[in-house]
Formats: structure tokens, C-alpha cells, sequence
């Protein structure tokens, strides 16, 4: 028996800025920094929108692609950095919405940009001891990049959902294993509303390290290589990184084309590397080899080896895609992003 | 005065070493300088460590008794001694410990220097730097370090016509030697346009005109000469030194495109080698921004004065030029751990005028010189060096 992806869904905000518009705030070359990353624009959520209704929209979508009971989901877990509360969890709502209250076990988790990935590793461990019939499994957020900091251009909104079981599988999850030690290069202290970063630190000894480690593990457990996958997709903090990551394991453009979001949106933190397997899974056909590798700071990364199966026809693939979620877009400026993100401090309402 | 020698040299790879601690650092410089001259714990008088602000940087003070500790020499009871100096703290632990053996109060020092710069963020980093310039006249109002060195370098422009073009080429000649030190933090050539091409740090010094933060220790071990030949085959004399300092804050200066404290500082170094800027083959100035090799080479007079920036155009001050400047790569390739840099720039010169800079090697090397900044000038110090054979 083997435990995989039953189905899954993706949600982006339609609002994006461009680098170039926050550069011209602060001074700096937004298009050339936009290059750097090679970042077009980034998302942003609208001023109704948060890693609720974020998480919400994902599970629905995944929810309406296949036929299953929302009562036969026993666990949903929500990965996330921008939980809109520190105490009362986003996974109730999303068991409320989707109509799988209330025998359902459901909590929050954390892990910066990999708690999605962590809980879709729970949900397969649920579901492959036969505790729970259907597990979900949701990463999102609302990402904060402080004003003028060069996370500013990248800090991005979006999520994914993936529901994890044994019946009805159209991607099995072959292998995963995951690669963590602890290297602060990345965090957020309770009240902080901004997060801190070591800067280039973030890479060579926190990003590359562990995805590659646990790329090269994973590698070795599966018995294989990149030239026998169809497509990779790894955490994208940004459009240079993974492609980096990438070519380092031996994979080209190509194979990474489908799931390499992060030009278009931006980084979406607990939602980047799914948002980005569910481009994959919107175009993937039977058979099919999928290799994902994401990355949390703090710092981890779990890998994925993946078969898609003759399931995948049966779902209901005819919604949005991710596809359609990138070109739906809504352009705007500085001013209204720091409307939306709640950068303006506002009149109080009488009282 | 008795006549001081350098038997022995160490450095560790400068960079940023996300693995490294101070004390790793600091160890390993000495341990290998020890090593090279051949000493025992026993053989050493003193310690001499050039640090600029670990307080600050890692939030650690009292590193001259650390160093010794962490060295494996805490039973020996050393004296210890810490020298602050700005960027010139290493050069003033080098010539503190130079003094102590003249003195003949001690007969074998270690002087090492070393910062380990980034365990803090960049902006506190440069905010660390900018402390040696004067706090309440330029820090407070938010002068930067590379603010000041860019009005310098707009002086030049408008007194001499100097180009970022000529700025750009110190950049390029010190990644080109860099490319050839195998413990230097960028070991890769740049193009001109490279550097004309970079954001801003401070207009007119773009991001490749700036020295980076770094992490790195480099050792000496100094002994008097007449007991020298019983550590080596090739000591290195201390031939002079001279250390000059100037007013703090740089509006205060006489001149904005020269160093008073260089001019000086290099004189009284040539006045006692009894020696001219024509009789040296090498030095290692500092170069923690473009414009500051040029003002170096023109206060110390390897050029007349205004012409340093065509002159490094032209190759004058090239490896194997007519005076090669910065074979290390200089704090512009080599790098930058502020503490580290006065004796990182004696250990080049040490391993040139003995004909061990592989690559590097300046042909017919019989002396060289060192010199190294505080702030922005307020401090210098010049140390020449010589084949003591």
C-alpha cells in the first residue's frame, strides 16, 4: 500500500506590484533588484484576504476535484508563517468551511517556509497506518517583508492544499525524507511583526546546503537521478535559488519550468513549493516522475519522490489552474500595496 | 634601539566563515605563525593582539587574554596587551610589539590581529565601522564611512580630474592579485565595467569600490634580530616605522585629497630606514575603498601627487609594475577583518621579500612596505620592511 496525493488545489491573490514600483519608494533600483531575483512581480493579498481565507480557497479547490466524503477527512493541518492569530487556530476554520467538522483531529504548523511540506509528511504517516482515512495537508501565507528591506520584493501571498490518503491516489509519494539542523538564518520573535534575515548567510549555509543534502538523500533512496524525473520543483525564496539548486542536482530548464512560480508571484513562503507542484499536477500525466525538495529556515527541507498515477485523468482538472490564477492579474502601486498590507495606520472607529 | 626581525608568519582564509568563531580564528593564525618560526611556548615573552571592536561585534572585550588562553599559553602567565586603533589596530600592535623588543624588555612577541565581523547583520556591521569615525560630529548625522570616503573621492575628481574609470582600475588590479592568493576572500578577476556598473554605495563609489566585511586573523612572531638566525635562514628586518595621527572628524582636515597622517607616518617610516618610496619594490596599502589606494600612493609619494589614478591606470602600481601595490588582493580581494589587516599586510610582504608568494611573486623583492589607516585617516601608520640576509 502506498500513500500519496489524492488531490490538491492552489490559491493566488490576483493583486501583484512590480520590483520597479517598490524600488521607486525607497530609492533603489526595483528593476534591477527584480532582476537579481529574477522576480517580475510578486502577489498580494486583497484587504479581505489572509491566511484563512488563503487556506480556505485551497482546500475548497482540492476539495472540488475529486468525489471524497469531507467527513472522511480525519486531520487537516495548516503550514504557516503568518497564521492570522498566535492563539486559535487557522485549521478550524478550514475544517468548518469544507464540512469536515467536527470528528477531525486539526492544528497549526511551523516550520517558516516548509510547514506544508511537514504536514503533508504528517498526513501520509496518518493515513499509511490506516489512523485516519484522508489527511489534509495546507501551506500559506501572507509573507512580511519589513518596508524598504530587501525581502520587500519577494514577500509574496499564496497556498496549496494537497489531500494525502491511500485510496484513490494520482500521485504516490515513493519516497521522502527530510534534512534538518539548526541555523538561524531566518526568523520572527512572538510580537515581532517583521521577520529578521542573515542575509547572504541565507543562502550557501542555509538554503543550498539543505536542499541539496536532502536532494542527494532522497536520490539515494529512490535509486535515482535527475535525468529520470519529468519535473522538479524546490522551495522558491526567489527565481535564482532553486534553478541554482537545480542545475546543481543535474536538472535543466525544462524540468523545472512547470513548477517555478516565483517569477510571476513572487515568494509565497509555506504555499512556494506547493503552489508550485500544483502547477506541476495541473499538466502531469500518468507515469510521470516528480522530484520536490523544500526548505524552511531555521532550518530544514523535506523531499518528495513522486509517480503520478492513471488516477490523475479521473479527477476533475477542468477548474482553475494555476495557470489561469497567474494571468488573472490586478496591477498596483505602492500606495495601495501598503493600504492592503496594512502598512497605513488608520483612524481609530469611534468608539 | 635593538633591531627586530619577523621569524615567523600565519593567516587563516579570510571571508565570511558562517563556521568560524573569533577564537578559531585567532588560533589558527597563531598556531601556524608559531609553527613557521620554529618557537616554543616557553621562547614567548609577550602577546600583541590588534582588534578593533569585538565588543561589539560579538559582544566580547578582554580578547588579548583570550587569545593567549585559547592559544594553549594561559599557563605560561604571558603578558597580554589588546590594541585598538581603528583599522590600524593590527599595524599598532605590530609596532608595539617592535618597541617592546627594541626596548630589550623582550626578546620573542606574537602579534596577531583578527575580527570576526559576521555574526552581525550588515547594516549593524557598517554602523560598527563607522564608529571610528568622530560620533558627534559626522556619525550622528548620518555620515557613513563610505559617505566620507566618497566626498574624498569627489575632491580628487575636482582637484584632479580623477575618473571613476581610475577608480575602477584599482578595483580591477586588486581582484587580478587576489585571483592569485589562495586565502583571498574574492579570488576572481572583475572587468572595469564591473565596478562602473554596480549600485551606489555612496556616489561616486559604487558597490565595487568598497572593500567587503570579513572574517579572518593573520600572526607574527617577531624576535630581535641578533637571536633571529636561530629560528631562520630569512628574517625579516623592521627597518622603520612611523605612526601619525590627524584630526578625527574629516572637515577638520587641512586637505581632503591627501592624508596628513600618511605623509607623515610614511616620512618618518623612510626617515629611519634611511631609505626613499623609490627603494621599495612593494606595499600593501589599504584599500578599504578605491579612492584610499589612490590618496595612499600619492601621500607616500610612489606617484606624484593627483596622478594616482592614471598612474594605476597605466599598470605603474601593477603586479610586477614599477612599485606593486596590493599583490595580496589588498582588503579589496583579500578582505577586510578590520583587526586583521595591519598584520595580515606585514605577512604579504613577509612572504614577497622571501620569495614565497607562489603566483603572486614580485621578481627582485628586497623590501616592501606596509601601510594602514584608522577612520578615515585620522590614524596612519607605515612600517618598511627588509631582507635581514
Amino acid at each position: 500500500m502506498k500513500t500519496g496525493i489524492v488531490s490538491y488545489g492552489g490559491y493566488v491573490p490576483r493583486y501583484r506590484i512590480r520590483p520597479k514600483d517598490i524600488g521607486a519608494v525607497w530609492g533603489a533600483d526595483g528593476e534591477a533588484m527584480g532582476r537579481a531575483l529574477n522576480i517580475r512581480a510578486k502577489s498580494v493579498p486583497g484587504p479581505d484576504e489572509d491566511v484563512i481565507t488563503i487556506s480556505v480557497e485551497a482546500a475548497r479547490a482540492c476539495m472540488a476535484k475529486v468525489d471524497v466524503d469531507p467527513q472522511d477527512v480525519g486531520a487537516i493541518y495548516v503550514g504557516s508563517e503568518s497564521h492570522p492569530y498566535a492563539v486559535k487556530p487557522t485549521a478550524t476554520v478550514v475544517s468548518e468551511a469544507i464540512g469536515a467538522s467536527p470528528v477531525l483531529t486539526a492544528a497549526d504548523f511551523e516550520f517558516a517556509c516548509k510547514a506544508g511540506t511537514a504536514a503533508m509528511q504528517t498526513c501520509m504517516g496518518l493515513t499509511l497506518s490506516k489512523m485516519y482515512r484522508y489527511g489534509l495537508a495546507i501551506g500559506s501565507d501572507t509573507s512580511q517583508g519589513a518596508p524598504g528591506d530587501a525581502l520587500e520584493y519577494s514577500a509574496s501571498a499564496g497556498g496549496a492544499a494537497f489531500l494525502i490518503g491511500t485510496e484513490h491516489v494520482i500521485a504516490e509519494i515513493d519516497h521522502t525524507v527530510s534534512y534538518t539542523t539548526d541555523t538561524p538564518d531566518f526568523w520572527r520573535r512572538e510580537g515581532q511583526r517583521y521577520p529578521s534575515h542573515g542575509g547572504r548567510f541565507t543562502g550557501e549555509p542555509a538554503y543550498f546546503k539543505h536542499v541539496v543534502n536532502c536532494a542527494q538523500l532522497l536520490f539515494k533512496r529512490a535509486g535515482t537521478s535527475a535525468d529520470d524525473y519529468d519535473y522538479a520543483v524546490f522551495h522558491q525564496p526567489n527565481g535564482k535559488f532553486p534553478v541554482r539548486a537545480g542545475k546543481q542536482l543535474g536538472f535543466k530548464d525544462a524540468q523545472m519550468d512547470a513548477g517555478l512560480l516565483v517569477r510571476d508571484i513572487g515568494n509565497t513562503y509555506s504555499g512556494a513549493i506547493m503552489v508550485g507542484l500544483c502547477a506541476i499536477l495541473d499538466e502531469a500525466e500518468p507515469g510521470d516522475r516528480v522530484f520536490a525538495v523544500g526548505y524552511g529556515s531555521g532550518a530544514g527541507s523535506d523531499g518528495f519522490d513522486m509517480t503520478v498515477t492513471d488516477d490523475i485523468a479521473k479527477i476533475r482538472r477542468d477548474g482553475r489552474t494555476m495557470k489561469d490564477m497567474i494571468a488573472d492579474v490586478k496591477f498596483i502601486e505602492y500606495a495601495t500595496y501598503a493600504k492592503y498590507r496594512g502598512k497605513i495606520l488608520m483612524r481609530e472607529a469611534a468608539a | 634601539m635593538r633591531d627586530v626581525a619577523i621569524i615567523g608568519v600565519g593567516e587563516t582564509q579570510f571571508g565570511e566563515l558562517w563556521d568560524r568563531s573569533f577564537r578559531d580564528l585567532g588560533i589558527e593564525a597563531g598556531l601556524k605563525a608559531i609553527q613557521d618560526a620554529k618557537v616554543t611556548a616557553e621562547e614567548i615573552d609577550a602577546v600583541y593582539v590588534g582588534n578593533m571592536s569585538a565588543g561589539k561585534f560579538i559582544d566580547q572585550e578582554h580578547v588579548s587574554a583570550l587569545v593567549a588562553d585559547y592559544a594553549g599559553l594561559a599557563d605560561m602567565h604571558l603578558p597580554t596587551v589588546r590594541v585598538e586603533g581603528g583599522g590600524a589596530c593590527g599595524a599598532i600592535a605590530l609596532l608595539q610589539g617592535r618597541m617592546a623588543i627594541a626596548s630589550g624588555m623582550y626578546d620573542v612577541v606574537v602579534v596577531g590581529g583578527a575580527e570576526k565581523m559576521t555574526d552581525v547583520g550588515e547594516v549593524q556591521a557598517a554602523e560598527i565601522l563607522s564608529s571610528t569615525a568622530d560620533q558627534e560630529w559626522e556619525s550622528v548625522f548620518g555620515a557613513t564611512f563610505a559617505g566620507l570616503y566618497a566626498m574624498m573621492a569627489r575632491r580628487h575628481m575636482h582637484d584632479f580630474g580623477t575618473k571613476r574609470e581610475h577608480l575602477a582600475a584599482v578595483a580591477v588590479k586588486n581582484h587580478k592579485n587576489g585571483a592569485l592568493n589562495p586565502v583571498a576572500q574574492f579570488q576572481k578577476e572583475i572587468t572595469a565595467e564591473t565596478v562602473l556598473q554596480a549600485p551606489w554605495v555612496a556616489e561616486p563609489l559604487g558597490l565595487f569600490d568598497c572593500a567587503p566585511l570579513s572574517d579572518g586573523a593573520a600572526a607574527l612572531v617577531l624576535c630581535s634580530m641578533d637571536r633571529a638566525r636561530k629560528f631562520t635562514d630569512t628574517p625579516i628586518r623592521i627597518a622603520g616605522s612611523g605612526q601619525a595621527s590627524d584630526f578625527l572628524a574629516l572637515h577638520d582636515r587641512r586637505d581632503l585629497t591627501m592624508m596628513d597622517a600618511s605623509v607623515v607616518a610614511g616620512k618618518r617610516a623612510f626617515a629611519e630606514a634611511r631609505l626613499e618610496p623609490r627603494d621599495v619594490q612593494l606595499a600593501e596599502v589599504h584599500d578599504n575603498f578605491t579612492i584610499t589606494e589612490i590618496l595612499a600612493i600619492e601621500d607616500l609619494r610612489f606617484v606624484e601627487k593627483g596622478k594616482g589614478g592614471p598612474a594605476t591606470m597605466d599598470g605603474v602600481t601593477a603586479l610586477n609594475g614599477k612599485i606593486s601595490v596590493n599583490t595580496s588582493g589588498g582588503l579589496k580581494a583579500r578582505g577586510q577583518p578590520v583587526g586583521a589587516t595591519g598584520v595580515a599586510q606585514a605577512v604579504e610582504i613577509v612572504r614577497q621579500l622571501r620569495g614565497e608568494a607562489g603566483k603572486r611573486q614580485v621578481v627582485g623583492a628586497k623590501r616592501g612596505l606596509t601601510h594602514t589607516l584608522g577612520g578615515t585617516g585620522a590614524t596612519a601608520i607605515v612600517h618598511i620592511f627588509e631582507r635581514g640576509d
